[in-house]
């Protein structure tokens, strides 16, 4: 042989929040991470807040990311057991949520929040349905006319609710560290279901509060067990620290309350989310909007 | 009962020593109670007679904890708890949860989803149906009311999430062998379904609240013994454990203020 084979290169996934956007489309159903206010990809949620996609349908163990994008208009349709902010001792309702459901804004397939997990897995398993006891004799049927049930094929002859597949066109998930080729770790309580979520999904992405080499991901983490993310079903990653800002990504940060308490406070005049729209996400870039919060006096929203 | 004690109990006292009450012979599964004072009270219970409960740190761990909220570096963690292992403890029925309800009605159907209108749109969007399906279909559940009254109270709830009896009667013996709504507890008294069609009976009336008290206050017919009990004081132990060991800063008293 005179001429030597060139080896192709692994694959370097790192994108901007705007690159992961460009490859969204209007009407998409999008999978979000987290739960709560916990480990929102809010960098990414900016950027489609910031584009012009939108009649989107959400599944998400909901928080303020699903109050922003239904104030914003961009959501059609929304697959939730709950949504909540999760301030204080009890969980408080989610305004922009709440009004965007009792206006007719949007509609809903609701769920038990366990049903929401037998979807998502059905789904990353390529099965139609999972059999379950949940949801038997409640009023589910009533917001999810689509439940079917099913019957034991075995002796028992059980009936049971047969919870369909939850197929996403897309995930959005945020992890404390990842590399470049898309592996990635939680560094906090809980992975929650971003797994999940990435492996029902067609197309994966993940933000990430830093990039570091592949060989330092264990050590970034903490320990092997935390590397729940692993590029198999990963496609893009963007780097974002601080990304899942006001929500709380343990153990780099805590909620912002003041902040999310700042937001929460717009529902009630439509001129009071215009404004607060206006000044805290219509910045251009994810760097923008970090400047600014930066930039904040202490203490202030 | 010494009258110098029982003058220094509150409703709140009550209330958790209620609470702490519907875990008695639960022996080794998860009680899970949400809110202050049904945190309060399962602490209470797993300090004195069930000492096998397992409870959790509200997060995403079993702590052994006599605390109802200790701090991060004071927990005594027992096992990791992640979110997705509650399923594998709801789905088992190794678990005992009390939950809130924005309605009840007389079988103990339970209401967090939605207020008026339509299912589809409701006038008032509450939490969604959250794990009340799931809930109530696999294990043991109770609920809990700081704020007795007719709008908790209803008739008829307006959305079903977590299940009652007519609900379970209605599925049959197969569906619903492991359903059972054990309690509901209120800032005024302890309620059961222990009546020959599950409906709600009194089970007991909190010191100071009278029967009319609770009749007003609530949206259905109850059902009312002839001899209606009076809830419980703690114990002088009891009593110790609650004010300096799992809630020394009264947390419980915000919650449920004492009356008048």
């Amino acid at each position: 042989m005179s001429e030597t084979e060139t080896y192709p290169a692994p694959k370097d996934k790192r994108l901007t929040e705007d690159e992961v956007v460009a490859q969204l489309s209007s009407g998409m159903k999008i999978g979000i991470g987290g739960w709560g206010s916990r480990r929102k990809p809010m960098s990414l949620v900016r950027a489609i807040l910031r584009s012009d996609i939108g009649d989107l349908h959400l599944v998400t163990y909901g928080g303020p990311e699903v109050g922003m994008l239904c104030a914003a208009g961009k959501v059609s349709h929304l697959t939730f057991a709950f949504v909540s902010p999760d301030v204080g001792p009890a969980a408080v309702l989610e305004p922009h949520f709440r009004a965007a459901r009792q206006s007719g804004a949007i509609e809903c397939t609701e769920l038990d929040e366990g049903m929401l997990l037998l979807g998502l897995q059905a789904a990353a398993w390529r099965v139609p349905f999972i059999p379950t006891r949940v949801g038997l004799g409640s009023d589910l049927h009533l917001v999810n006319p689509g439940l079917k049930t099913v019957t034991s094929p075995y002796g028992d002859g059980e009936e049971l609710i047969a919870q369909p597949a939850i197929h996403l066109d897309a995930a959005l998930c945020h992890l404390n560290v990842a590399d470049e080729r898309g592996n990635a770790a939680f560094r906090g309580p809980d992975l929650y279901f971003d797994d999940l979520l990435l492996q029902a999904a067609e197309r994966r992405f993940i933000s990430t509060e830093r990039i570091v080499p592949s060989g330092d991901l264990v050590d970034a983490a903490g320990d092997i067990t935390r590397l729940r993310i692993n590029r198999l079903f990963v496609d893009g990653v963007v780097e974002a620290p601080n990304g899942a800002h006001p929500t709380s990504c343990e153990p780099e940060y805590a909620r912002d309350e003041a902040f999310q308490k700042a937001y929460l406070g717009t529902a009630k005049e439509a001129e009071a989310w215009e404004a607060f729209r206006s000044e805290w996400l219509s910045f251009p870039t994810e760097a923008d909007y970090q400047a600014a919060l930066a930039a904040r006096p202490t203490g202030d929203a | 009962m010494s009258d110098t004690l029982s003058s220094l109990v509150t409703r709140a006292d009550v209330c958790a020593v209620a609470v702490a009450d519907c875990f008695r012979g639960d022996g080794e599964l998860l009680a899970n109670p949400i809110g202050t004072i049904p945190m309060i009270g399962g602490r209470l219970a797993r300090a004195t007679w069930e000492p096998d409960l397992v409870m959790t740190d509200g997060e995403a761990a079993l702590i052994a904890n006599d605390e109802a909220v200790p701090a991060v570096d004071d927990r005594r963690y027992e096992t990791y708890n992640p979110y997705r292992t509650m399923f594998d403890v709801v789905w088992s029925g190794r678990r005992h949860v009390m939950m809130g309800a924005t309605q009840v009605d007389r079988f103990g159907n339970q209401n967090i989803a939605g207020l008026g209108g339509t299912p589809t749109r409701p006038r008032t969007q509450l939490l969604g149906f959250r794990g009340a399906p799931g809930n109530t279909i696999n294990d043991t559940t109770s609920y809990w009311v700081p704020q007795h009254g007719p709008r908790v109270f209803v008739e008829h709830v307006d959305i079903v999430t977590g299940i009652g009896y007519d609900r379970a009667s209605a599925l049959g013996d197969q569906a619903a062998r492991f359903h059972e709504i054990r309690r509901v507890v209120s800032n005024l008294g302890v309620f059961d379904f222990e009546t020959p069609d599950h409906r709600m009976r009194v089970r007991s009336l909190h010191p100071g609240v009278s029967v009319d008290d609770v009749v007003a206050a609530t949206g259905f017919e109850l059902v009312i013994p002839d001899d209606v009990s009076t809830s419980r004081l703690p114990t002088p132990e009891e009593l110790r454990l609650l004010t300096e060991v799992i809630d020394p800063k009264g947390t419980r008293l915000r919650e449920v203020p004492e009356p008048g």
